[in-house]
């Protein structure tokens, strides 16, 4: 028996825009970030094996694979700060007209962007490129 | 005529058996998550370092420690109520599906386990 057509959901069927796009990166992250607890769990587990042991993981946090992973988490956790407070001004009822959804939507693009290359910059400051 | 019983309209729960209480928590942990988090990266930042000593002497404070307990603790709980609606709305099928949302729950828990006794040990521990 062949399954008969099922009427699809409308996220399958409505054009591609920039409210979907914020909507799913805002999963993406989130998902991302919890990847990123296991990471800051290890953290405090080797800080709590002792000085060695802490020693030894900072060492392979501040690998090049492992620095990029961590400036890909500082985006992710930016975005999904700025746009859960987005979300949680929405729950309010406000700002959900289309003008200044689209205009919320943009400031969280560009706010997140720009803390995480701040923070960055900072990072660099202060530990001269070495994020140890 | 409503065919529903006075109980189940005065509970006002649907067909999902429950309430809004996911939604609810996942807000409550929400914005006290924008406070734990800011809170937690701005005493890093101050701290201007990530040595061992400096890390343990830090965590010595009660209040610190404390507060860091309430980061997991709160975290934790977010980030399994996300992945949570993420695993239902995107695994189809019906066994992959509450493995995966009994796994996602075990792991959530075991971190959050681990990241307590992490810091108790740590704020319990001798000077570094």
């Amino acid at each position: 028996m062949t399954s008969r057509e099922r009427p699809m959901s409308p996220f399958m069927q409505y054009r591609w825009q920039y409210t979907n796009t914020l909507s799913i990166l805002h999963r993406i992250t989130g998902v991302f970030l919890s990847l990123g607890l296991a990471l800051f769990v290890y953290w405090l587990a080797a800080l709590a094996g002792g000085p060695d042991t802490y020693a030894r993981a900072l060492e392979s946090l501040a690998s090049l694979p492992a620095r990029l992973a961590l400036a890909a988490w500082s985006f992710a956790f930016f975005y999904h700060l700025l746009n859960g407070i987005r979300h949680l001004i929405w729950d309010t009822g406000r700002g959900l007209e289309r003008a200044s959804a689209r205009r919320s939507g943009w400031a969280v693009v560009v706010a997140s962007i720009a803390a995480t290359v701040l923070a960055w910059l900072a990072i660099a400051a202060r530990f001269g490129g070495g994020a140890t | 005529m409503s065919l529903r019983s006075p109980l189940g309209r005065a509970l006002g729960l649907g067909s999902a058996g429950e309430g809004v209480g996911h939604w609810l928590s996942q807000r409550a942990s929400a914005v006290a998550l924008v406070f734990l988090t800011l809170w937690f990266f701005g005493a890093l930042a101050g701290l201007g370092t990530f040595d061992y000593r400096t890390i343990v002497t830090w965590l010595h404070s009660p209040v610190n420690a404390v507060l860091t307990i309430l980061l997991i603790v709160t975290l934790v709980h977010h980030s399994q109520l996300g992945v949570q609606v993420v695993v239902e709305d995107y695994v189809a099928g019906k066994g992959v599906r509450i493995a995966g949302l009994l796994a996602s729950r075990f792991v959530h828990v075991l971190l959050g386990a681990i990241a307590v006794f992490a810091v108790l040990r740590v704020a319990f521990g001798g000077k570094a």
